[in-house]
């Protein structure tokens, strides 16, 4: 470690933050009113896209936060630009739920 | 023969009663179809009302989720019974939902304003809360054709779901 000179360390922690992992697409599906799966990871810069296999609108809905409406037979997505955890759920059938949690 | 369970389902929806016997005679494939079908029926009809009546945004939303959902429900359950050459058949229960039904139209059309909508809600919970004990105890476990059991218990989630909505906005009517 002491090997290390200051101008090295300030080089590497540039380099890690640097190189971020390219932004990746999660898909959750929604079947017969079920988000699966129900919880996924992420980092922040990624997007979920939701595909509604059901002949429902449905969305996916976080308290407070962000909404995605998703038609009938379609798809809808967002780009996470927030680091945490959020449960979100269907504004037009509350009782379907899921998670997202989300790393930097 | 189909009389007396039949008879009983009606009793339970209309007074909302939680346990129910288990009746002998379970409701027929063809009957279970079109007491589904006439319990969409209901809820579009009353969500009408409620879209000409209120003038509260989100309870004209909720009117129109309604009238969204129970139309493709009832539509898939149109393209089913198409489908495996089933004729809904009319009975006691379907007659029992569509008579408490009118009568509960014809309370609400002379509400106004915030009593309308207090009214239309409050119904909305109970109901749904009603046709999803019927789905559970009785037309779920009757059912014989399994994609008519399938599309059954989508339904239930989706009553279920609405009944959980419309407590959110009975809760915002407050
Ligand atoms: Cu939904």
């Amino acid at each position: 470690m002491t090997a290390l000179t200051r101008p090295a360390l300030a080089a590497l922690a540039l380099a890690l933050t640097a190189s971020p992992a390219p932004a990746e697409t999660i898909t959750v599906t929604i079947d017969k009113l079920v988000f699966s799966p129900a919880s996924v990871t992420a980092r922040v810069g990624d997007t979920i896209e939701w595909v509604n296999k059901d002949a429902f609108a449905h969305t996916a809905t976080v308290k407070g936060g962000w909404e995605v409406i998703i038609p009938p037979k379609s798809t809808g997505k967002t780009t996470l630009k927030e680091a945490g955890a959020v449960d979100y759920f269907c504004r037009f059938h509350p009782n379907m739920r899921g998670r997202v949690a989300v790393s930097p | 023969m189909f009389t007396r369970p039949t008879v009983a389902l009606a009793a339970l929806l209309m007074l909302g009663a939680a346990p129910l016997a288990q009746a002998a005679d379970k409701p027929t494939d063809p009957q279970i179809a079109h007491i589904a079908y006439t319990a969409g029926t209901i809820d579009i009809e009353a969500a009408k009302l409620a879209i000409e009546k209120s003038k509260t945004k989100e309870v004209v939303d909720f009117a129109n989720d309604m009238v969204r959902d129970h139309e493709t429900v009832n539509k898939q359950a149109l393209d089913l019974v198409k489908k495996l050459n089933v004729t809904p058949e009319d009975n006691a229960t379907s007659q029992a939902l569509a008579k408490a039904a009118a009568e509960e139209r014809g309370k609400l059309a002379k509400l106004d304003g915030a009593a309308f909508d207090k009214a239309y809600v409050e119904n909305e919970v109970a109901y749904h809360k009603q046709v999803n004990g019927a789905l559970e105890t009785l037309l779920i476990p009757s059912a014989s054709n399994a994609e008519l059991k399938s599309l059954l218990e989508t339904g239930l989630k989706i009553f279920q779901g609405h009944q959980q909505h419309a407590e959110h906005v009975a809760g915002s009517l407050k």
